[in-house]
């Protein structure tokens, strides 16, 4: 009996060690299966997101009840000390009025000349907000209240009122999850505006804080990109539709190689605060065989 | 069974709270990482088997979401609440000093198995500068969040799991 009852610990010491070399492997296979042969999750992605998302929708919900609430009551208190303010605000923001017509007429020139107001509106796109992010401190990707049912496809680019956002990188039915630009992880080719010199924005974990990206491999010859170059996806790209404005150049220096340039860039979209964006629902892969079509 | 279940909400439970509310109590970007504490808690409370499940689970969650690659922080969470299971038989689980400290040391370990697994690889350097930025701040915000959260799981798992046969998990009984 006495035999008998130590056989039964031992077995079950054995058990737990066992069990950890046995998850390993798993765990590992699992990693060489989606890394090597790119074998597909999505179902149990699917079936976990079925669970989850109705949860963080909600969550998201009463978060942004309650912003509004707050917002209301302090609204409530500030608005007799406004209308005074607003009163004289009036007068010189008239002011303000005429020169942003003539603002206005200028910005229409220059999109004209940039071809990015058609561009832009032309897209279809899908308003959504973010509704999760990355549990961890390492990567950079949300997740967004629509999916496939919206007809978000993986691949669509995501944009926030300003500039690019990222990338969307798996779809469930009514969830995506969207790698943004500044993730340490992630690459777009770009190119600047004036020149149509091509780059690449790659996301950079030690430049976060600062919202800025790193940029390389930009030939530029005849010295013309400066700082304040604007920086859009360029019409190379694999993924990115064409045009989308990624932001402006702040730093630039010639590489050892004496070729290349690289440096960093601005982006005017402020990545901490994001709550909507939208999603381009044409890749750039359609935009391409639509082009042939007609 | 009843502890499964248990357990399962909980899990689940942290995961909405680490991707949803953690976010609005962030200090300069920085995030705690609660789903280690519950892994640290429960390897701690319950043994190693419970802490690695625990681990495994939380990790797979983080994986289908957020992750890269499947399985790979399911790895990592299973060996902190493996390891941390360790202490289950040496330590009493109603001391917070125990799952501070060991909090500190599996998210030490947590953070430098991401940092040499997934940038190391891909031939980013300066380590120094990650550590001072992301791994020392979190570590000492993740220590701070076990001082108020330990408490909560340690009273779930005395009121509403069923306790654990000591011996059963416990390295000294063989020896």
């Amino acid at each position: 009996m006495k035999n008998l009852k130590k056989k039964f610990r031992f077995r079950i010491h054995l058990k737990s060690k066992h069990l950890l070399v046995i998850m390993t492997f798993f765990c590992v296979s699992a990693i060489i299966a989606t890394l090597a042969s790119g074998v597909s999750s999505t179902p149990v992605k699917e079936i976990a997101g079925m669970i989850v998302v109705p949860f963080e929708k909600s969550i998201a919900a009463i978060g942004s009840w309650l912003t509004d609430m707050n917002q209301t009551f302090r609204e409530k208190e500030e608005l007799i000390a406004q209308n005074k303010e607003l009163q004289s605000a009036v007068d010189s923001l008239t002011e303000q009025n005429n020169i942003l017509i003539q603002d206005q007429a200028e910005l229409a020139r220059l999109e004209e000349l940039y071809e990015l107001n058609e561009e832009y509106s032309d897209y279809p796109k899908v308003a959504a907000r973010i509704i999760a992010k990355d549990p961890g401190n390492w990567y950079d990707t949300f997740m967004i209240n629509r999916g496939s049912n919206d007809g978000i496809r993986v691949n669509n680019n995501v944009i926030a009122g300003k500039g690019l956002v990222g990338i969307v990188t798996e779809v469930g039915s009514t969830w995506a999850t969207v790698r943004s630009i500044i993730d340490d992880s992630s690459n777009v080719s770009a190119m600047t505006v004036s020149t149509d010199d091509t780059c690449v924005i790659e996301g950079d974990l030690e430049l976060i804080d600062e919202g800025k990206l790193r940029f390389s491999q930009l030939y530029d010859r005849e010295d013309k990109v400066s700082v304040g170059e604007r920086i859009v996806t360029s019409n190379i790209s694999e993924k990115y539709v064409e045009g989308l404005f990624i932001g402006y150049v702040s730093a630039i220096e010639l590489d050892t190689n004496n070729l290349t340039k690289t440096g960093t860039i601005v982006t005017p979209v402020d990545f901490q605060h994001l709550k909507d964006v939208f999603v381009i629902t044409v890749n750039k892969e359609d935009a391409i065989q639509g082009g042939a079509e007609s | 069974m009843k502890s499964k279940i248990v357990l399962f909400f909980t899990i689940i439970a942290c995961f909405l709270l680490q991707s949803t509310l953690i976010h609005t109590i962030a200090i300069g970007s920085i995030t705690p990482n609660l789903l280690l504490i519950l892994c640290v808690s429960m390897g701690l409370m319950r043994g190693r088997k419970s802490g690695m499940w625990t681990g495994f689970f939380c990790g797979v969650l983080t994986d289908l979401f957020f992750g890269s690659v499947l399985g790979f922080y399911a790895m990592v969470y299973m060996f902190a609440g493996f390891l941390s299971g360790y202490t289950y038989r040496i330590y009493y689980d109603d001391d917070l000093k125990v799952p501070m400290l060991l909090t500190a040391v599996m998210d030490l370990f947590y953070n430098l198995a991401v940092y040499g697994l997934q940038f190391l690889l891909r031939g980013r350097l300066g380590l120094f500068t990650y550590l001072y930025r992301i791994i020392i701040p979190e570590i000492v915000y993740t220590v701070f969040l076990t001082v108020i959260v330990y408490r909560i799981f340690y009273q779930i798992n005395h009121r509403f799991m069923n306790p654990v046969r000591k011996e059963s998990e416990s390295i000294w009984v063989l020896k």
